[in-house]
C-alpha cells in the first residue's frame, strides 16, 4: 500500500482532475479537456473513469464499480482492486452502501442519493463526431448551439427505420444549452439522469471530462411527433421477478431457450433476498451468488 | 429604394498577392449579378469574402437584415453570421459533395436547414423535403438515397434545395453548372431562373462561363488580377464590351 | 416617348491595336406615342446600332436617349431592366432562349415578368402563336430546334406579348410569307392604335409604307467613310 501514492495518481495530477470536475460542474454538459494520463490498462478499459474516481475518492469513501450493471465483470472486479490496493477505500456490491459508483454503460436500479456520486467511463464523449468529423467544427457548434446536425442523425433513424432507433448513447440535451453524450448507457436510464447524485463523466482516450450536478435538467432529444421513449424488453426479470428492471437477455443453450434477467445484479440479488423469485428463478440461499 | 447587399472597398490578400482590391458595388432585392474573369481572377476570393468564408482586410459587406436595418456582415459577431447563413443567405458550390452531407439521406440533407431552425416534427420536415425534392425535380422515391447514389446534376439540383428550402433572400453560387454535361447544365440553369423568378431572389453567381451568365445574371461584373475592370448590364457588356480584357474574354468564346 | 437627343458612338477595339472608330455622332430622333419612324440607310449606316443603343444593349459615347423619361445613357443597369421590362420592348433578329423551354412559355416570360398571372399569360401566349401560325403541336416544344421562319415568329410573338408603351423592331417581316407578314403588319398597327411609340427597320419597303409615319436616314449621323461596324 505505501509503494502507491494515494489512489494510484499524483497529487498534482488529481488537483488538475479536481478542477476539470470542478469547471464541468459549473457548466453542465461542457467537455472540459484534460491532461489525460496513462494509467495501467488499455484505453477503452476505463481509463477515464478511473482518473475521475481516483480525483474523487477519500480515504473514507466506500467504493462500488459495475460494467453493465454486473460487478462480478472482468472489469469491474479489475478496477475495484486496482482501488481495494491503491487506496485502500472500502468497497462494496451493494449499490446504497456506495459512496463513489464507477460505472461502464449502466445508471443503477436504485435511486442515488445526494451523498453519492456516480462515475462514467466515456469512450466517446463527443455526440456530434458521427455526423461531424472535425473536432474543429463540433467545439464551434457546442459554442454557437448549432444543434440541428443531432436532429439530423435521429431523422435519419426514423427514415430509415421508421422509428428512432438509437437505444443506447442516446443524445440528451443538458439545462438547455449543451448537446452531451450520456455515455452508451440504453436509453431506458436517461430519465434516471435527473437525479440527486452527482454524475461525473471521464473520457481517457479523448481527454474530456464532464459533469451534471444535482438534479440537473436532462432532456432526451425527440421529434414531435416521435417522442422518445425510455424502452426496456418487455419482460419481467426470471430471476427475480421485477418489472421496472432494465433487462439483458441470456442465451441458455443451442436450442434457442433464452431468460431475461435484471441487468443490475446488485438489485436482483437484493430482490431475491427480500424473496421475490421470477419465472426461471429458484428461491434465494446464502451460499448461491 | 435602398440595396440588399451594400459592398464597398472590399480587398482582401494573401500575403504580397492580391485577393481581390477595392470592390465596390450595390445588389438590389430581385437582382441577380454574375462574376467572371479567369481562373485566379479574384472572383472565388471576393465571393467567399462577401459570403464570410473569409475576412477581408478592409471593407464592408451591408447586408439588408429583416428588420431592415443594414448591418455589416465583415463585424458582426459568428453566430449571428452563421444564422444568416442557415435563414437569410445561402450558397452553391461548384461541388456538390462541398455543400451536402455524403452519408446522410437526401430528406435529412434538405431537412437540416429546416432542423437547424428549430423544425422539430418528423412528418412536417420530411414532407417539406419531399416539396422540394419535387421543385428541383428529384422524385419521393429518391428521399432515402443518399447522394452517393445520385448523378452529378441530381447532387446539384439536391444542393439547391437543400439551400432554399429555409426561403433565402439571397444565395451565393460558386460555378454552379461547372462540371456538368451540357444538356444537364441547361435543365439546371432553367430551374434555377425558374426560382429565381417565383422567389424574387437575389443572386451572385461566380462563373468564368459567359453563356451561363448572359441566361441568369442581369448584371455583370468583370474582374482581372483582382480588381473589377468592367461592370453593366449582362448583354451590354456582352455585346459591346469596352475594356480590353473584356474584349479578349468575349472573343474567346467558341461559337457553336 | 424616345427622345434621342446629340448621341455619339464609338467602338475601341483594343486587341487590334486600339483602333478607335467613330460610328455615329449627333444623332437626333424623337417618336411620339402612336407613331412610327423607320430608320433607313445602306446597309453599315449604323440603325441596328442605333437601336441597340436605345436598348442600352450598347454604351452610348455621349448625348442622351430618354425613354419613358428615364435616360437609358445614364442609368444603372436596374432601372435599364426595370424599363426593359415595364415599357421597351425589342424584336430583335434572332431569337435566345434557354434551352428546353417550352414555346408557350418562352412567350409567355415577358408577362409573367411584369406580374401576370400564370395561365392568362399563356393564353394571351397561345393566341399569339395561333396568329402567327406556329402548329399547335409545336408550343410545348422548346423553339430551339425550329426553323429559321419560325423561331423568328416566335421571336415576334414574344416581343408582342406584353403591350409595351414603345418598340423596337429589327426586320420584322424579314423571312415571312405573305400571310404572316400580314400578320405582323396588322400587330403593329394595332400597337400604334394603342399609343405604342415605334422605331424599326424595314428592308421591305411597302411594309415600311404601309406602317411609318416618318423616315430617318441615319447615315447623315455617320462620320466620314468607316469601316463600318454593324
Amino acid at each position: 500500500m505505501s509503494d502507491y501514492n494515494f489512489a494510484y495518481l499524483d497529487e498534482q495530477t488529481k488537483r488538475m482532475i479536481r478542477r476539470a470536475i470542478l469547471k464541468g460542474l459549473a457548466i453542465p454538459g461542457y467537455q472540459v479537456p484534460f491532461a489525460s494520463r496513462e494509467m495501467p490498462m488499455p484505453y477503452g478499459w476505463g481509463t477515464g473513469g478511473v482518473q475521475v474516481s481516483a480525483a474523487t475518492l477519500t480515504p473514507d469513501d466506500t467504493f462500488k464499480v459495475i460494467d453493465q450493471g454486473a460487478d462480478d465483470t472482468t472489469n469491474a472486479v479489475s478496477i475495484r482492486k486496482f482501488f481495494e490496493k491503491t487506496a485502500g477505500v472500502a468497497t462494496t456490491e451493494e449499490a446504497s452502501a456506495a459512496s463513489v459508483i464507477q460505472t461502464r454503460h449502466r445508471i443503477p436500479e436504485d435511486e442515488l442519493r445526494e451523498d453519492q456520486i456516480l462515475v462514467y467511463q466515456v469512450p466517446i464523449p463527443e455526440p456530434l463526431r458521427f455526423l461531424e468529423p472535425s473536432e474543429v467544427e463540433t467545439r464551434k457548434m457546442h459554442s454557437l448551439e448549432e444543434y440541428g446536425l443531432m436532429h439530423v442523425k435521429l431523422y435519419e433513424d426514423i427514415a430509415k427505420h421508421g422509428a428512432i432507433a438509437t437505444s443506447y448513447a442516446y443524445p440528451v440535451k443538458v439545462e438547455g444549452r449543451y448537446v452531451m453524450d450520456p455515455s452508451p448507457i440504453p436509453k431506458f436510464d436517461n430519465p434516471k439522469m435527473e437525479m440527486a447524485g452527482i454524475q461525473l463523466f471521464g473520457a481517457g482516450r479523448e481527454q474530456r471530462i464532464y459533469a451534471l450536478p444535482p438534479y440537473c435538467q436532462v432532456v432526451s432529444l425527440d421529434f414531435e411527433d416521435f417522442p422518445f421513449e425510455a424502452s426496456k424488453a418487455d419482460h419481467a426479470c426470471d430471476m427475480c421477478g421485477a418489472t421496472d428492471s432494465y433487462l439483458d437477455e441470456v442465451i441458455m443453450d443451442d436450442a434457442g431457450n433464452r431468460m431475461f434477467v435484471c441487468s443490475d445484479t446488485d438489485y436482483c440479488a437484493s430482490r431475491r433476498k427480500a424473496g421475490h423469485v421470477g419465472a426461471q428463478g429458484t428461491p434465494f440461499e446464502e451460499t448461491a451468488a | 429604394m435602398t440595396p440588399l447587399l451594400k459592398v464597398e472597398n472590399i480587398s482582401k490578400f494573401y500575403g504580397n498577392r492580391i485577393g481581390c482590391e477595392n470592390v465596390n458595388f450595390d445588389l438590389y432585392s430581385g437582382e441577380v449579378m454574375g462574376i467572371v474573369g479567369e481562373s485566379g481572377s479574384g472572383k472565388s476570393t471576393l465571393l467567399n469574402c462577401l459570403a464570410g468564408f473569409l475576412t477581408p482586410e478592409t471593407g464592408e459587406v451591408r447586408f439588408e437584415m429583416r428588420d431592415g436595418e443594414m448591418r455589416d456582415t465583415v463585424t458582426m459577431s459568428e453566430p449571428e453570421r452563421r444564422m444568416l447563413s442557415r435563414t437569410d443567405w445561402a450558397f452553391v458550390h461548384q461541388h456538390a459533395r462541398d455543400g451536402l452531407r455524403m452519408n446522410v439521406s437526401a430528406g435529412g440533407n434538405v431537412g437540416e436547414r429546416l432542423m437547424a431552425v428549430g423544425a422539430r416534427h418528423y412528418g412536417n420536415i420530411r414532407a417539406e423535403a419531399v416539396d422540394w425534392l419535387g421543385r428541383v425535380e428529384i422524385s419521393e422515391e429518391r428521399v432515402d438515397d443518399r447522394p452517393t447514389q445520385f448523378s452529378g446534376g441530381m447532387q446539384q439540383r439536391l444542393q439547391i434545395a437543400r439551400n432554399l428550402v429555409t426561403g433565402p433572400r439571397l444565395v451565393f453560387m460558386d460555378e454552379p453548372t461547372g462540371g456538368l454535361d451540357v444538356s444537364v447544365q441547361a435543365r439546371l440553369l432553367d430551374l434555377l431562373r425558374g426560382l429565381v423568378r417565383e422567389m424574387g431572389l437575389s443572386a451572385i453567381i461566380v462563373t468564368h462561363d459567359l453563356a451561363v451568365v448572359r441566361l441568369l445574371a442581369d448584371r455583370l461584373m468583370v474582374m482581372k488580377d483582382g480588381h473589377v475592370v468592367e461592370t453593366g448590364l449582362t448583354d451590354q457588356v456582352l455585346d459591346d464590351p469596352q475594356h480590353a480584357y473584356t474584349q479578349l474574354l468575349v472573343s474567346s468564346v467558341l461559337q457553336v | 416617348m424616345i427622345e434621342i437627343r446629340n448621341l455619339s458612338k464609338t467602338f475601341t477595339l483594343h486587341n487590334q491595336g486600339g483602333a478607335v472608330i467613330p460610328v455615329m455622332h449627333g444623332a437626333e430622333l424623337v417618336v411620339a406615342p402612336g407613331e412610327c419612324v423607320a430608320l433607313t440607310g445602306a446597309s453599315g449606316a449604323g440603325k441596328s446600332t442605333l437601336m441597340r443603343m436605345i436598348y442600352g444593349n450598347y454604351l452610348a459615347a455621349g448625348g442622351s436617349i430618354v425613354v419613358d423619361g428615364v435616360d437609358v445613357v445614364q442609368s444603372e443597369p436596374r432601372e435599364i431592366l426595370a424599363l426593359r421590362r415595364d415599357v421597351l420592348g425589342y424584336v430583335s433578329q434572332f431569337l435566345r432562349v434557354v434551352p428546353r423551354v417550352p414555346t408557350v412559355d418562352v412567350v409567355a416570360e415577358p408577362l409573367l415578368a411584369v406580374g401576370a398571372e400564370s395561365e392568362a399569360a399563356r393564353a394571351k401566349a397561345r393566341e399569339l402563336l395561333a396568329r402567327l401560325n406556329i402548329p399547335e403541336r409545336l408550343w410545348s416544344l422548346s423553339p430551339t430546334s425550329f426553323s429559321g421562319g419560325e423561331q423568328q415568329r416566335v421571336n415576334i410573338a414574344r416581343g408582342f406579348a406584353h403591350d409595351y408603351p414603345a418598340m423596337l423592331l429589327d426586320e420584322p417581316t424579314a423571312s415571312l410569307d405573305a400571310t404572316n407578314r400580314e400578320t405582323v403588319l396588322n400587330l403593329i398597327e394595332e400597337a400604334k392604335a394603342r399609343g405604342a411609340a415605334i422605331v424599326g427597320i424595314f428592308h421591305d419597303e411597302a411594309a415600311r409604307a404601309r406602317v411609318c409615319d416618318h423616315e430617318i436616314d441615319v447615315s447623315i449621323y455617320t462620320p466620314g467613310l468607316t469601316a463600318g461596324a454593324a
